[in-house]
C-alpha cells in the first residue's frame, strides 16, 4: 500500500500504518485521516501530539488503557476517558490515533 | 605469525570467551564484539582473566557495542577501544583470524 | 479473564540476541491484558536496564527507554539480582532510574527496582503462577 501526498508516494503496511516512521509530516496525518473520512481538529491534534511525544520519550505506542490514563493526567479528566477518545477516533483511539500520528500499531493491540 | 581472535559471546553465559583465552598465543590479538564486550568491564569476576591475557596479548573492544549496552567508559585500562575501521585494520594486520562463536 | 501472577525472567544481554526485546514486547502485551506482572533481571539480563545506552553505532533501535514506560503499565516490581550486578562489576547506580506513580499514595513517584539476593529471588519466584524465561 502507499499514500500519495504532495506528489510523493509514502509506503504503508498492510494495515495502513507508515512503513517508515521518519516519513511522517502533519500533511501525511491529514491525508491518512481524510482517507478514513475524518477531518482533524484541534482536539485530534492534541492527542496526536501527545502520542508523538510519548513515542519520542519511550519508543513505544502506548496501549489504550495507558493512553487514556496519561491523557487524563496531562489534559484533564474530561479528556482522559474512553468516551471522549472514541468520539474523536471511532475506530479505536489506540489504532486510529497511532496511525495518524505516524506511530506503529500499539503493542498488545489486537 | 599473529592471529586475531574475535569473540562475541558473554563470558558470563558461555565458555567461548574462556576457550578463546585458553587457545590464544603470545603476541595474538583478541577483539570483543557484540555480547562479549561485557568482558571488558573492570571490576567484574571475569576481569582478572582479561588482565592476565593482556600480559602477552593485545586486547581490543568494539566501542559501538560497548555504548549500546551503556558500558562506555567502563572498560578496564589496557583494553583498546576500536571502531569499525579499527576492526578492519585488526583483520588486515594479523596473519589470520579466528572467530569464537 | 482471571488475573494471575506473571513473572518474566530476563537472563540475556540486549542487542546480541533478540531475547531481551522479545521479552519486553510480551511483557507489554501481558500488561495490556491486566495481569499482575513482575520482572526479574538475573545474570546477563541486568545489562538490559543499564543507563546511557546508545545503540546508534550498531545501527539497532535503542529500546531501553521503553523500560521507563513500564510504570504506566502498572508494572511496578522489577527484581534485580544483587549477585549478578556484583559479578559484572556493576552497582545499582549503573542502572536507569525506573519508577512508577503509586495511585494509592497520591501518585507519589516510587522506585520500581528491587535489589534481591538469590534467596529473596527464590522466595519471590515461589509466589508466581506463570513464569516465562527469556
Amino acid at each position: 500500500m502507499a499514500l500519495e501526498v504532495g506528489g510523493k508516494s509514502i509506503p504503508l503496511d498492510e494495515e495502513g500504518y507508515l512503513e517508515n516512521l521518519s516519513d511522517w509530516t502533519p500533511e501525511i496525518a491529514e491525508a491518512l485521516a481524510n482517507a478514513e473520512d475524518v477531518k482533524l481538529t484541534g482536539e485530534h491534534w492534541e492527542i496526536l501530539n501527545f502520542l508523538r511525544e510519548y513515542y519520542e520519550e519511550y519508543q513505544i505506542a502506548p496501549a489504550v488503557r495507558v493512553l487514556t490514563k496519561a491523557v487524563g493526567k496531562r489534559l484533564g479528566a474530561d479528556k482522559g476517558n474512553s468516551k471522549y477518545l472514541y468520539s474523536l477516533f471511532p475506530y479505536g483511539p489506540g489504532k486510529q490515533a497511532c496511525k495518524y500520528a505516524g506511530l506503529p500499531k500499539p503493542t498488545g493491540c489486537v | 605469525m599473529s592471529m586475531l581472535h574475535i569473540v562475541n559471546k558473554s563470558p558470563f553465559e558461555r565458555v567461548a570467551f574462556d576457550s578463546c583465552l585458553a587457545h590464544a598465543s603470545a603476541g595474538d590479538a583478541i577483539l570483543m564484539i557484540e555480547d562479549a564486550v561485557v568482558g571488558a568491564v573492570d571490576g567484574s569476576s571475569f576481569a582478572g582473566k582479561v588482565k592476565a591475557a593482556m600480559a602477552d596479548k593485545s586486547v581490543y573492544v568494539l566501542g559501538a557495542d560497548l555504548a549500546a549496552r551503556g558500558l562506555e567508559g567502563k572498560a578496564m585500562e589496557g583494553v583498546t577501544i576500536v571502531d569499525y575501521a579499527g576492526f578492519v585494520d585488526l583483520t588486515a594486520n594479523n596473519d589470520s583470524t579466528q572467530s569464537w562463536l | 479473564m482471571s488475573t494471575k501472577n506473571f513473572l518474566f525472567v530476563n537472563r540475556k544481554a540486549p542487542y546480541g540476541t533478540i531475547y531481551a526485546l522479545e521479552s519486553l514486547e510480551v511483557v507489554l502485551i501481558s500488561a495490556a491484558f491486566e495481569q499482575n506482572v513482575s520482572l526479574a533481571f538475573i545474570d546477563d539480563g541486568v545489562y538490559q536496564i543499564t543507563k546511557g545506552q546508545n545503540s546508534k553505532g550498531i545501527g539497532m533501535k535503542n529500546f531501553s527507554p521503553t523500560y521507563r514506560a513500564l510504570g504506566d503499565y502498572d508494572i511496578t516490581k522489577l527484581y534485580v539480582s544483587s549477585e549478578s550486578l556484583a559479578e559484572r562489576g556493576l552497582t545499582v547506580d549503573d542502572l536507569m532510574e525506573l519508577t512508577y506513580e503509586d495511585a494509592d499514595d497520591d501518585y507519589a513517584e516510587k522506585p520500581s527496582i528491587i535489589l534481591a539476593n538469590r534467596e529473596e529471588m527464590a522466595a519471590m519466584m515461589a509466589e508466581q503462577e506463570v513464569i516465562l524465561s527469556f
